[in-house]
């Protein structure tokens, strides 16, 4: 068995973390830490995992060395201590932003400080098996994904891939559970309920993540938070730069996603599920994708759903993991989640 | 045996046994087909049922 800690497993993020290795029938969970709650069962703060397992948190200063140490801390915490980390495991998976963006003057312009350990952006690979599967194969280092991001890169990248994309204007409708364990006005439960709040007409941060994976074209990202906890809805108005069948369409999806095991192309004429919708996708690593072509002009909808904890966070760093380590790609993440929820 | 399936051009599986003039759906895209013939194998994208006014 591999040994894993998790280093910040209060969090929601961490959370699912020990949810899906406690099941992985690779890993052995070693230690879980949080210094505000050191000393107590994990199952205190996640209760889900009662019975699962008897693992108390500990102090990072109580860590030992392990083979994978997965990191979802706050921002900036992880790139501070990157040294630390690097001693106590053989492999890191950081769940931050830290190590997402390769060019540090980027991280600077979208995280307002200069990158604290920008000698360490080009040893990490981004997370994302659809995008770097091969990179992944033996990386000793390796970023978390933005939830966001995720849906957003998931839905242009059969277009992206084919040069197809002149501009595209991306909306993100989500959960409250992106928003993390911290309360705030905003989160107290009067103030959240029920809303379809605009939070970042522009110049959210992972829109950077995406001007990554997609190249030098013209973006524009929008996010709403709506009456969900997990779940991201990404409708992306991509503007063509050709005018495309329903078959080519078609063809561009199935040869992007046939062979991946977490990607789903959605877009039924019958039923109730007609495209993407992440109300039944909580607690899997699915991707749902789907598209819509409109016969007005070259506008293609390009659609994604996801579960903003599974393929947005955690699901994706287990899939990684599996594939730094030789693993069965698909290990500790079958679960095809519920209906109806 | 497959078809083509004439809207998205996904794969479907045709039973041995099926008859002309059967309605199959297709498991990407979920259009109704029907099998036009069997040898060859052809399937069209099914009529939608219409109001039938003649009565």
């Amino acid at each position: 068995m591999i040994k894993a800690s998790i280093v910040g497993a209060s969090g929601y993020a961490g959370g699912e973390l020990l949810r899906l290795l406690l099941g992985h029938p690779e890993i052995d969970v070693h230690q879980v830490t949080s210094n505000r709650l050191a000393g107590t069962y994990v199952h205190g703060t996640h209760p889900n995992l009662r019975g699962a397992t008897k693992l108390k948190f500990t102090t990072v200063d109580a860590l030992e060395p392990v083979d994978v140490l997965f990191l979802a801390l706050p921002h900036r915490t992880a790139a501070n201590d990157i040294e630390k980390w690097a001693q106590l495991g053989e492999y890191i998976i950081d769940l931050s932003a830290d190590f997402r963006l390769r060019d540090a003057a980027a991280y600077e312009k979208w995280y307002g400080k200069p990158h604290p350990a920008p000698d360490w952006l080009g040893k990490f690979v981004y997370g994302l098996p659809e995008l770097h599967r091969e990179q992944l194969k033996g990386a000793k280092y390796v970023s978390g994904v933005g939830c966001n991001a995720t849906a957003s890169n998931l839905a242009l990248l059969p277009l992206a891939k084919a040069g197809l994309i002149e501009r595209v204007v991306i909306e993100v409708k989500v959960g409250s559970s992106e928003g993390g364990n911290k309360h705030s006005l905003a989160t107290h439960h009067p103030e959240r309920v029920n809303v379809v709040r605009s939070f970042a007409p522009v110049g959210h941060r992972h829109q950077a993540e995406i001007q990554q994976a997609v190249g030098p074209i013209e973006l524009h990202f929008s996010g709403t938070a709506v009456e969900l906890i997990r779940g991201v809805l990404c409708t992306a108005h991509v503007f063509v730069n050709q005018a495309l069948t329903d078959k080519d369409l078609w063809k561009l999806y199935r040869s992007t996603y046939k062979n991946e095991p977490f990607v789903r192309i959605v877009k039924d004429r019958g039923g109730v599920y007609r495209y993407p919708e992440p109300k039944i996708l909580a607690g899997t690593n699915y991707a749902d994708v789907g598209f819509e072509n409109d016969p007005e002009g070259k506008r293609v909808v390009s659609i994604s759903a996801i579960d903003n904890l599974m393929k947005g966070a955690a699901g994706s760093a287990v899939q990684s993991m599996n594939l730094m380590l030789g693993f069965d790609e698909t290990a500790g993440l079958g679960f095809v989640g519920l209906h109806p929820i | 045996m497959n078809a083509t399936c004439p809207i998205c051009e996904g794969e479907v599986e045709i039973a041995a046994d099926v008859m002309a003039g059967e309605l199959v759906e297709c498991p990407d895209c979920g259009s109704e087909l029907e099998i036009t013939s069997i040898d060859p194998l052809t399937v069209e994208e099914a009529p939608e049922v219409e109001e039938d006014w003649g009565e």
